[in-house]
């Protein structure tokens, strides 16, 4: 085993992420899969647990963990479900605008409550703005001390679950994405409904909902930042939740392997184990090599996020994009070890298969990760 | 006012060796764990605290310096203190010197509220500290209690589980009770609660520290002994037959009145 020399307290939210998944998420996921409710009793064990202190600053009654305190919880509890760890790593995603950006009233007012165990969300994705971020259509017009926003917002994860809301709308659309703001919304606010839950191919566990503003009067304090910096907000968001996103498919491929080994080590087939098979052990190995090698990368930009690196686009970019990569090609071939077996819902990876794919495509696809890659290498290089 | 549990830290059973010549159990290399029902004890523990809004939650064991694991979880769940009872005076009781020894360090401690203890010890299974020590220190006991129904400060009135039903019983306080796995759900300890238990150290008592006649402690002031000690014979597997329903159950009547069943 790598040592990653983790600090104490780091080794502590480890093994207690390790314990909310083994006794309470893992009981419970195949029920949270089937049924798609939300799992508030799980969100409660973690909030009781101080789990969503470690992300806040101990000046907002948090732990001040910051990203790798985040990134070991997620994976340990993704390790259990991807799904039920999404309400904990989706509120991170939504609180970080907070964190970076938020002035002292709006920290004052929201962070202790994340750190209590609220639910947030954030709300950038519109119907035709995913990829294209910058072509959202959710409007916010000034209207004495409020803004005014309209508009839909789609695929919300923890939307109609959370008390609070990030939400991305145009103040100036004639500038694009530059016109954009980002403001706190809160559930509850006259104007705020929620549409569609959507039915979803895996983290069923998680709750995805439309968002719908329609006249809804939000208070000019709750702007994040300035008017036009709710593109700067969003990108810097992600370049501190990729990692999340990075840990959420270390757990699902850590699963798979653990899976896949026990499994192949117990099957017999032509009288002996299929463990025994290079065939299998070299999937294995292969998994293995990938997923520590993946680990060591996340850790390691998780840290340098938290020493104050702040040019951490690419890299971020780059764990989320090969972890959940290699999360995708682990759980693939764990049911492939598993073989029929593997198929059917009374074993647990095909649903290690199913929860693995939207780390393919959520907080920016792979191709576009690729992209912020590739153009922050060939502007380095001359 | 102080809520008062006492908890026992066991080997995991789950893998528990036993020495067959000396018929014993193997410790080393064993995982300790606090005794299963007395998480039960301790989460009701907390919840009186956290009901009544006052009281103080100390936890106790009687045990080898290394039962100070067992306090350290009690504080990462939220216990306010952690007593260790700790001597070689001490060591070798049965569950009488124990619950003796135990009786006298909470007179040390003074004022309690409620006593309370998981039902048994998972590795002696006898259930007989928690009602033991309620005699020595002359209160009333409530075993098996399955729920709090009512708590002031000089009454109790709880719900327990027997075999023919539940009974409700009222008491007056202090009292003596032990707990079974109905009456809560533990929690998980929380992180800040772990970060306290890293830094705590338990309070050590030992044979001169706590007022005990030496005659009652330990190995002396134990009546029972263990004489061997052996894992219970494994049951095998039955017969199997198979056949018609008929010829089955002719079979199986044959088979009946040959071992004088019927």
């Amino acid at each position: 085993m790598i040592d990653y020399f983790l600090t104490e307290e780091e080794q502590m939210i480890k093994e207690l992420a390790r314990k909310i998944a083994e006794e309470k998420i893992i009981p419970k996921r195949e029920y949270y899969d089937e049924t798609q409710e939300f799992p508030w009793d799980i969100v409660k064990v973690m909030a009781e647990s101080d789990l969503f202190r470690i992300f806040i600053p101990e000046e907002y009654e948090g732990l001040g963990g910051g990203v790798m305190a985040l990134t070991l919880a997620v994976e340990e509890l993704s390790r259990g479900c991807a799904g039920i760890a999404l309400a904990f790593a989706g509120t991170a995603l939504g609180t970080f605008p907070i964190i970076l950006f938020g002035n002292e009233e709006q920290k004052k007012k929201y962070l202790p409550r994340v750190a209590s165990g609220e639910v947030v969300a954030f709300a950038l994705t519109e119907a035709d703005a995913g990829s294209d971020a910058g072509n959202i259509k959710t409007r916010a017009i000034k209207d004495g001390d409020h803004y005014v926003l309209n508009g839909t917002k789609q695929f919300i994860t923890n939307g109609g679950e959370a008390g609070i809301y990030v939400v991305i709308a145009l103040t100036n659309p004639e500038k694009g994405a530059r016109g954009a703001s980002a403001f706190i919304v809160e559930k509850g606010t006259p104007g705020f409904s929620f549409g569609k839950k959507e039915n979803k191919l895996g983290i069923r566990a998680s709750a995805t909902r439309e968002l719908i503003f329609q006249d809804c009067r939000v208070p000019a304090e709750n702007l994040l930042g300035k008017e036009g910096m709710g593109f700067i907000i969003a990108m810097k968001t992600f370049d501190y939740s990729r990692p999340g996103v990075a840990a959420q498919a270390l757990g699902i491929a850590q699963a798979a392997i653990e899976e896949a080994a026990r499994y192949a080590k117990q099957r017999v087939q032509f009288g002996v184990p299929i463990a025994n098979f290079q065939a299998i052990q070299h999937m294995l190995a292969d998994m293995a090599m990938k997923l520590e090698a993946a680990r060591a990368l996340t850790y390691q930009v998780a840290r340098n996020i938290d020493k104050g690196n702040t040019k951490i686009a690419k890299e971020s970019a780059m764990v989320k994009c090969l972890a959940s990569d290699v999360a995708m090609e682990a759980a693939l071939n764990a049911v492939q070890i598993f073989g029929g077996y593997g198929y059917m819902k009374e074993y647990p990876v095909e649903k290690l298969l199913r929860d693995a794919k939207i780390t393919q495509i959520y907080e920016g696809t792979n191709q576009i990760m690729r992209n912020i890659i590739a153009s922050q290498l060939l502007k380095e290089v001359r | 006012m102080n809520i008062v549990v006492c908890i026992k830290q066991v080997p995991d059973t789950q893998d528990v060796k036993m020495d067959p010549e000396r018929g014993t159990l193997i410790r080393e290399g064993v995982k300790s764990i606090v005794n299963p029902f007395d998480l039960y004890a301790i989460e009701e523990g907390l919840r009186i605290k956290e009901r009544m809004g006052r009281g103080r939650v100390v936890v106790m064991t009687m045990g080898p310096p290394q039962a100070e694991d067992a306090l350290r979880e009690a504080i990462a769940m939220g216990a306010d203190h952690g007593i260790l009872i700790s001597d070689r005076t001490f060591a070798g009781a049965d569950t009488l010197a124990t619950s003796y020894t135990l009786a006298k360090s909470i007179e040390k401690l003074g004022s309690p509220w409620i006593i309370i203890c998981g039902k048994q010890a998972m590795d002696g299974d006898t259930a007989q500290v928690g009602p033991e020590l309620a005699t020595w220190l002359n209160f009333p006991q409530i075993t098996y209690v399955s729920k709090i129904i009512d708590m002031g400060d000089n009454r109790i009135k709880v719900e327990r589980l027997t075999d023919y039903g539940y009974d409700i019983v009222e008491s007056s306080l202090p009292c003596v009770i032990t707990v079974n796995k109905e009456i809560n759900e533990p929690r998980l300890p929380s992180l800040r609660g772990m970060m306290k238990a890293k830094k705590f150290k338990a309070e050590v008592w030992d044979s001169s520290s706590v007022e005990v006649d030496r005659r009652y402690i330990g190995l002396d002031g134990s009546p029972t002994r263990v004489v061997s000690i052996f894992a219970p014979p494994v049951k095998k597997g039955g017969e199997k037959y198979h056949g018609e329903p008929d010829e089955l159950a002719r079979h199986i009547a044959r088979k009946l009145e040959e071992i004088k069943i019927i």
